[in-house]
């Protein structure tokens, strides 16, 4: 399948009171049509900066995108002036943000809300808008949504709200959905709503997303490919399957033992992660994650390895060492 | 008290929350938070309390504390009726029950150093002073895995993790039997979750503790639990040993919410089929009568509508309340 978004080099920082901090430092990777890709990754790693970049959602000042490109139908994302990117956002590319309580305007009803982006992005008059919305409020599944255009946020619940945010990114049929943490505010039994719902609609609307999260439970169920991020950097990226059987990052592979397993029978002591994540307001010349790794050798504490094919095809990871044999490569 | 004797009863323990209005705030209505609930916790044991947001989980673990005083009900402790107990008398047992709060950020002062803040039981129960007291923080900070020299630093000096740490050093200071852990790790990332969850493991292991642990994450609450308690709109619907709740779970809402938790393997989530509960919790100021969970359980009957369930052992030491147990064991 032809790829419908290249991201090359992508570069984010925040200009702050206690220094430049390093969001992102040189993110590559490639969406297919029709692909999930799950981007994983704990708070600050720069998985919601590197995507909200591309959009030109980032703040500026303080954030700066200092350099990568973003390719989609020919042209570079990073290099669109307002007036293109508005022509993108919210129509071929749209977001679902992951506060369903505060991503709507309390004062204007859901049908409003609904409608504006094909209204915007369509021409299209108010009564074609609103039709259009009873149409993709039906299809995430809320009921007489004829009758609810006009009822306000607040008169739905926090998973009905996600549902109506999921139809609203959906209106105008992107090709590709970037959906952030959207269940993370959700409990378990109304986020298994949500994903179930994404697994039905990714199928009948055949629109690619990028689903960014910190729960690796989530993306095994529903991604194809998976990048892992930390301290800014992708540290490794491989299809779904191979990742979570043969993870090839001694990172990867620490945040996979620490998480408790429903279907263990046996007490097992969780492996932690010792130290804390990178405080990023230096861009290391060493392995971001060598302060914390168990496998680490001289090599890495000198210089910060770049992602390689490691383990079968598609299988990359930025890793000095072997966590399999704890030998260099 | 030798271990696995009842340490802390609850009988029928209801805590309503009036919803004044109008005029001279009278309340029309309440919220029913918890709904008449009773269970033991034994000795040396953790007790896991499950449930979805707003299910009354943690009013019980405060109701339990005396922190909210309890409408009905009794909470018998070391042969005292907590409910009834007042002033020095619920002052001198509070020494022996404490909690670690969700948010680390909100439960430290900020403009108390690490030291004073672990200091500050023991000033109010009179127990150690000067430099007594110095050298016992010094010895819980070592036992939270902290450096004892942090003792002048302020709060906002240490990630989420350490202060979670802080917490814990706290509610160990006047060598308590029982420490309520209210969600102690879900505002963390995940590679801490795991340090924290094993010094609580470990802390358990060396001063006896028994630990009520109420959270929403389930894979965690069976790592950590030896009983588990699921609750759902004030009331607990079934409570089992760890490995029975997990393995043979009998009340729809508890196979519900185990089916909606997402596994880390994607070879496992292709083949599992989901229970999708349909809609959403109903409000606790006006429950459904008769079985709180009928709205949304595909076994409803008349008789579920009319009739309280009774929370009652179908199994030995399984305890659920449904009106067909017996048919979905």
């Amino acid at each position: 399948m032809p790829d419908l978004l290249e991201v090359k080099g992508l570069e984010t920082q925040f200009k702050t009171r206690e220094g430049i901090i390093h969001a992102v430092n040189g993110v590559s990777f490639n969406l297919k049509e029709g692909e999930t890709l799950g981007i994983v990754g704990e708070s600050g790693c720069g998985k919601t900066v590197s995507m909200m970049s591309l959009l030109g959602l980032i703040p500026m000042p303080p954030g700066k995108i200092v350099a990568g490109e973003a390719w989609f139908e020919g042209k570079d994302l990073l290099k669109m002036n307002n007036e293109e990117m508005r022509h993108v956002r919210g129509s071929k590319i749209s977001v679902v943000f992951q506060d369903p309580m505060t991503s709507f305007n309390p004062v204007l009803t859901i049908g409003k809300q609904t409608a504006e982006p094909y209204r915007i992005h369509n021409n299209a008059s108010k009564g074609e808008a609103y039709e259009r919305a009873v149409k993709y409020l039906e299809l995430v599944g809320i009921a007489n949504a004829k009758e609810r255009l006009n009822d306000y946020p607040h008169q739905f619940s926090g998973g009905m709200r996600q549902r109506v945010m999921i139809a609203m990114a959906l209106i105008c049929e992107p090709q590709i959905l970037i959906a952030d943490e959207p269940t993370t505010a959700l409990d378990v039994t109304i986020q298994a709503q949500i994903i179930e719902l994404m697994k039905d609609l990714r199928e009948k609307l055949g629109m690619s997303i990028i689903w960014i999260t910190h729960d690796l439970g989530i993306v095994a169920g529903l991604a194809h490919r998976v990048n892992v991020m930390y301290g800014g950097y992708i540290i490794e990226t491989a299809p779904v399957k191979g990742l979570y059987s043969n993870p090839q990052h001694p990172y990867t592979l620490g945040l996979l033992g620490s998480l408790p397993r429903m279907d263990e029978t046996e007490y097992r002591r969780l492996h932690s992660i010792d130290g804390l994540p990178p405080t990023l307001l230096e861009r290391p010349s060493y392995c971001p994650f060598e302060p914390r790794c168990k496998f680490a050798v001289e090599k890495c504490r000198h210089s910060n390895p770049a992602l390689q094919e490691v383990e079968g095809e598609g299988h990359f990871a930025a890793c000095w060492v072997n966590p399999k044999t704890g030998k260099e490569y | 008290m030798a271990k696995g004797e009842v340490l802390l009863q609850v009988k029928d323990l209801f805590k309503h929350f009036p919803i004044n209005q109008g005029l001279f705030s009278r309340s029309k209505s309440k919220v029913h938070a918890v709904d008449g609930i009773s269970f033991d916790i034994y000795d040396g044991e953790t007790l896991g309390l499950v449930g979805e947001s707003g299910c009354g989980k943690s009013t019980t673990g405060r109701t339990i504390l005396q922190l909210y005083r309890p409408t009905a009900g009794e909470v018998l402790f070391d042969g005292d009726n907590l409910a009834k107990l007042k002033g020095e008398d619920l002052r001198r047992k509070r020494r022996y029950l404490q909690m670690i709060f969700q948010d680390p950020y909100a439960s430290l002062n900020p403009r108390m150093t690490v030291g004073k803040i672990i200091g500050e039981p023991m000033d109010i129960h009179n127990t150690l002073k000067g430099k007594a007291q110095l050298e016992r923080v010094e010895e819980l900070l070592e036992l939270v895995g902290l450096n004892p020299a942090f003792l002048n630093r302020y709060p906002h000096e240490f990630s989420g993790g350490q202060r979670q740490r802080i917490g814990v050093a706290r509610a160990l200071a006047l060598q308590p039997k029982l420490i309520v852990c209210d969600e102690p790790i879900s505002a963390l990332d995940v590679s801490i979750q795991a340090q924290v969850v094993n010094l609580l493991e470990d802390l358990q292991q060396n001063l006896g503790l028994t630990y009520l642990f109420i959270a929403h994450d389930l894979s965690m609450v069976r790592h950590i639990s030896d009983r588990i308690a699921v609750m759902y709109l004030g009331i607990i619907v079934e409570l089992a040993d760890r490995n029975t709740l997990y393995a043979k779970p009998i009340h729809p809402y508890t196979k519900a919410l185990l089916s909606a938790v997402p596994f880390p393997d994607p070879f496992i989530e292709e083949k599992r089929k989901r229970i999708i509960l349909e809609g959403d919790v109903p409000s606790p100021v006006n429950p459904p009568s008769g079985c709180r969970f009928r709205t949304r359980c595909q076994y409803a009957k008349e008789i579920c509508a009319a009739e309280k369930p009774v929370f009652r052992e179908v199994e030995p030491h399984h305890f659920v309340a449904c009106h067909f147990s017996d048919d979905l064991k």
